[in-house]
């Protein structure tokens, strides 16, 4: 049996007035049953439009432009109206980033639960109740029951992430695209939806990718990680060599800047320089302004995501693997 | 809610009373209530005799009291010209306008609904810019050229349908209703088209421009996400929140229709109370333009008040407030 | 010179360039707006003028008609005047009174929106229940409220006379609370601005702070409503006269022409309405593209992409 989720070569444009512009740029990866995938980067960088692409649900402007989605074998950037609909909410959701935006506030929580079951499935009102009930009490809802009669704004942002996650949950999927979803949270309350995330796609055996720009968390969670820059994956591999073995600069540069646990109150370290925006992307690899390693084959040529020689992550950068030159930080250093 | 309603009802009282002020004032000022009653070929002496009987040397608020106390039993004064009371006249007068208010209201309601949908969600295509364009020249016709490009077209030259008043009535229960005779109808048809056509293109624009708001944000993608129905999200998820400042805008907008009424009740002579209102003006019919200042301003508020009692009852936002 | 050249370089002008709907409104409301003025001058007959018209002229059908005559290029009305050059006085009145009731909304609405922005608390909650309750009543219902009382409290004939400044002051009078509304909305947006916060901190004057620092910041939407308001406003002065409320058929403007022509429109005399109703929607239409236009640009909500 292949891969559950193979993304490949995906590619993202918006249709702007002063042409189009690429948004996600060949993002490749592959994700098995039950796996957990971080997608990892700055704001801006790709992720949640790769999420969103996968379930082709990118708003206007933007559309898909070239490359492929294979879910259990099936190409979904095929798919179209009826077929599409069957996969969203069905075989794979999606958790929003802000609980307070994400129900409709004028619809009652039981009737945006039941709605998404009849959706894709014949099943009565009274049914699809009871595994919204069931899935209530997954997430840790106190006496759902009541909460079934309860319209969103009752509720604090905790709680409606919590929903979310059991809306998500309420057909069983296959896979679960979360985008940033404890990024709009109290910190406190963070911990407790990414635990409780967690714990249910491991006892489900739901595939996840969680989109976050947060290293930390996605080390705690995911089995694998891809990190994106500009609209391309720059480094994928296993989570525990990503994170003690960094290949790409931009990588190592995200760990660094951690806070390091070991020596409190030393300074975070910073990537110099901001990421470009889509509009004016340097020519060649989109990073080497800010990379301290680069060569002069960076400026005009785009690095393609590879195997490093004597490494197990993939990673895209010109200057990996080669013989091992002097460069300006070892000279630095 | 229910001290919401409470408050909304007396915000509605204050303005009553407001506007019982400015329509007394008016009456002190250039009406004359002993004209309105004997007419003016009465010598000076009984006049003020009459004045006096009347109460019209008592300070301003005790009449304006009094004006008020008799307002809430129904008694706006006596028409100079129909020698009744003006209430009386008015009432008489009310089924007329309301069939019409009714029946653009309908037109409005059963077009823009759909048609503001439709743009929405397809901004771009040809109907819709057909519908927009439309909707802005819409907008620039005033009601009463309308009502004349309509007579001469469907009455003067197609000779299709009449060109003024109201045809056959029906009375029930005191009610002239022209709804229920042909005849009835095929008069109220160009008037109710004339005064919707002001209105339907603000309630095009109007649907639209929420629907498109409403489709754009989060819950609507969460919508999508769930794997729900196109006819489900649009009709259900979006147009229900459309519908919220829908009401409050277009509840109002409605209410605004009375005013049109003026305009195409002259065009159409079509006997209600703005024909009623205008002829009160050319006669200089003090009491009468009063009462119908106070009755309108009295309707206008009653359908505030209303609208905002349902938009509180359709959002849930306003139920908890008003219950705590 | 400098300022020119920032214009020149500017979005505003760039958009308006790329947009040939905007261009042929302004160019067409440039025409009228001329015509208007120059009415007195390009005017072939001056419909003022009692001695040269004459009764047995009336109802004369446009020249290219049968009976027409090329004297009167779109034929006469009721009286015997030249349609057309009554026409341009009527569009020249209802300019007037237009741009002049929108002059007197604006002094009246930017000044109670910025008392009731600037103040705050119960003075702004009375001010806008005043507007509100204003507006729900509909600016139409308002205008024609207060012109059938001043009609009944001056006398017909006082009135006619008196027609263009009253009917300025009544539809500046009711029109006032979307001005209103306008300038407070902003002016809450702006008060809390750090450029307000600075100028209260190196010690201006309140007054000085309102005036000089947060008006200037209100006017882009002030722009926009203003255009808007032009065309409601010569259509509430055309409503009215077609009422009877506006101007004397004596000094017609459109509406009145309209209302005229409407009684003889059964006995096929079309033409006495149809231009004239022509002319007003043309204008206001222009008016109402062009205020649209301006909203779009105007407003950088829309472009968030």
């Amino acid at each position: 049996m292949g891969h559950l989720l193979e993304v490949k070569d995906l590619e993202v444009k918006f249709a702007l007035r002063m042409g189009d512009l690429t948004a996600i740029n060949g993002v490749s990866f592959t994700l098995d049953r039950g796996e957990r995938l971080g997608l990892v980067g700055e704001s801006g960088a790709g992720k949640s439009v790769t999420g969103f692409a996968i379930i082709n649900l990118i708003s206007k402007p933007g559309y898909i432009s070239g490359g492929t989605v294979i879910f259990d074998g099936r190409d979904l950037t095929g798919l179209t109206g009826e077929g599409m609909r069957h996969i969203r909410g069905n075989l794979i959701s999606m958790i929003f980033q802000d609980p307070m935006m994400t129900l409709n506030p004028v619809l009652t929580i039981g009737t945006q639960m039941v709605e998404t079951l009849q959706a894709h499935m014949n099943i009565s009102r009274k049914a699809a109740e009871k595994i919204a009930l069931e899935k209530l009490r997954m997430v840790q809802i106190p006496s759902p029951e009541k909460r079934l009669q309860q319209y969103p704004h009752e509720f604090s942002g905790g709680m409606r992430q919590r929903i979310v996650v059991a809306i998500a949950l309420l057909a069983d999927p296959a896979l679960i695209i979360a985008d940033e979803p404890t990024t709009a949270l109290d910190v406190t309350i963070q911990a407790e939806i990414m635990e409780l995330l967690l714990e249910l796609c491991e006892s489900e055996g739901t595939g996840l990718i969680l989109i976050t720009h947060d290293l930390a968390v996605v080390s705690q969670v995911t089995q694998k990680i891809a990190v994106m820059y500009a609209g391309k994956v720059v480094e994928a591999g296993l989570t525990e060599d990503i994170i003690d073995n960094p290949l790409h600069p931009y990588t190592q540069g995200l760990i660094k800047a951690l806070p390091d646990g070991r020596n409190p109150g030393t300074r975070l370290n910073q990537i110099p320089g901001v990421m470009p925006s889509l509009i004016d992307i340097p020519p060649g690899c989109s990073f080497h302004p800010r990379c301290t390693i680069r060569g002069d084959i960076c400026r005009y040529e785009s690095p393609v995501l590879r195997e490093i020689p004597g490494y197990r992550n993939m990673a895209a950068c010109h200057m990996l693997g080669l013989k091992k030159e002097p460069t300006e930080k070892d000279r630095a250093e | 809610m229910f001290a919401f309603a409470v408050r909304r009802i007396t915000q509605a009282i204050i303005v009553m009373l407001v506007i019982g002020l400015l329509g007394f004032s008016i009456k002190q000022k250039i009406g004359d209530p002993v004209r309105d009653i004997v007419g003016v070929s009465v010598s000076v002496a009984e006049r003020d005799a009459l004045r006096e009987k009347l109460g019209l040397n008592d300070p301003f608020l005790t009449q304006y009291v009094r004006f008020i106390k008799n307002a809430v039993h129904g008694d706006l004064g006596m028409s100079f010209f129909f020698k009744r009371p003006t209430l009386e006249v008015i009432l008489s007068k009310a089924p007329a306008t309301l069939e019409l208010v009714f029946a653009s209201s309908l037109i409005i309601i059963l077009l823009s609904i759909p048609l503001g949908i439709y743009t929405a969600i397809n901004p771009r295509n040809l109907p819709s810019r057909i519908i927009m364009g439309g909707s802005i020249v819409g907008v620039s016709i005033p009601v009463f050229l309308t009502a004349i490009i309509l007579i001469y077209i469907f009455a003067v030259e197609l000779h299709w349908l009449p060109s003024y008043g109201r045809g056959e009535t029906v009375n029930i229960w005191g009610w002239e209703s022209g709804f229920l005779t042909l005849d009835g109808l095929r008069h109220l048809l160009l008037p109710s088209i004339a005064l919707s056509s002001i209105m339907l293109p603000l309630f095009i624009r109007l649907i639209r421009s929420e629907m498109m708001e409403t489709l754009e944000t989060e819950y609507v993608k969460f919508a999508w996400a769930k794997g729900l129905s196109r006819w489900r999200i649009w009709f259900l998820h979006a147009f229900k929140n459309t519908l919220l400042p829908v009401i409050t805008v277009g509840g109002v907008q409605l209410g605004i229709l009375i005013a049109y009424t003026i305009l195409t009740e002259t065009v159409f002579q079509w006997q209600g109370m703005g024909f009623m209102f205008l002829e009160a003006v050319e006669r200089s019919d003090t009491s009468l333009l009063v009462a119908y200042i106070i009755v309108v301003g009295a309707l206008f508020v009653v359908v505030n008040t209303i609208v905002d009692i349902i938009y509180g009852l359709v959002n849930p936002t306003v139920r908890i407030t008003g219950r705590k | 010179m400098k300022q020119w050249e920032r214009f020149k370089n500017s979005y505003f002008l760039h958009s308006f360039k790329h947009d040939w709907v905007a261009i042929v409104c302004f160019v067409v409301l440039l025409i009228l707006i001329l015509l208007s003025i120059l009415a007195p001058v390009i005017a072939p007959h001056n419909p003022y003028d009692t001695a040269s018209t004459d009764i047995m002229n009336a109802e004369m059908p446009p020249s290219w008609m049968e009976d027409g005559n090329p004297d009167f290029v779109l034929g006469t009305d009721i009286q015997g005047r030249d349609l057309l050059s009554t026409m341009l006085y009527g569009l020249r009145l209802s300019v007037m009174i237009g741009c002049g009731a929108v002059a007197l909304q604006a002094i009246i609405g930017i000044f109670i929106g910025m008392i009731s922005g600037y103040m705050g608390g119960k003075v702004d909650a009375f001010l806008m229940r005043i507007a509100d309750v204003q507006l729900s009543f509909s600016t139409l219902m308002v205008a024609i409220m207060i012109s059938a009382i001043f009609q009944v409290a001056f006398g017909v004939g006082r009135y006619e006379q008196l027609a263009v400044p009253l009917l300025v002051l009544i539809i500046g009078l009711a029109e006032w609370p979307q001005y209103a509304r306008t300038v407070r909305a902003s002016v809450l947006g702006e008060r809390n601005k750090e450029y307000v916060e600075a100028a209260r901190v190196i010690g201006l004057s309140p007054a000085r702070i309102r005036w000089r620092h947060i008006l200037p910041n209100t006017m882009s939407p002030v722009l926009v409503i203003s255009t808007i308001q032009v065309a409601n406003a010569v259509m509430s002065e055309a409503a009215l006269s077609f009422l009877g409320l506006g101007m004397p058929i004596t000094k017609p403007s459109l509406g009145s022409l309209i209302n005229s022509g409407f009684e003889y429109i059964f006995s096929g005399s079309w033409w006495i309405t149809l231009f004239p109703g022509i002319l007003l929607v043309v204008f206001v239409l222009v008016i109402n593209l062009l205020g649209d236009w301006l909203r779009d640009v105007l407003n950088p909500k829309l472009y968030k992409g």
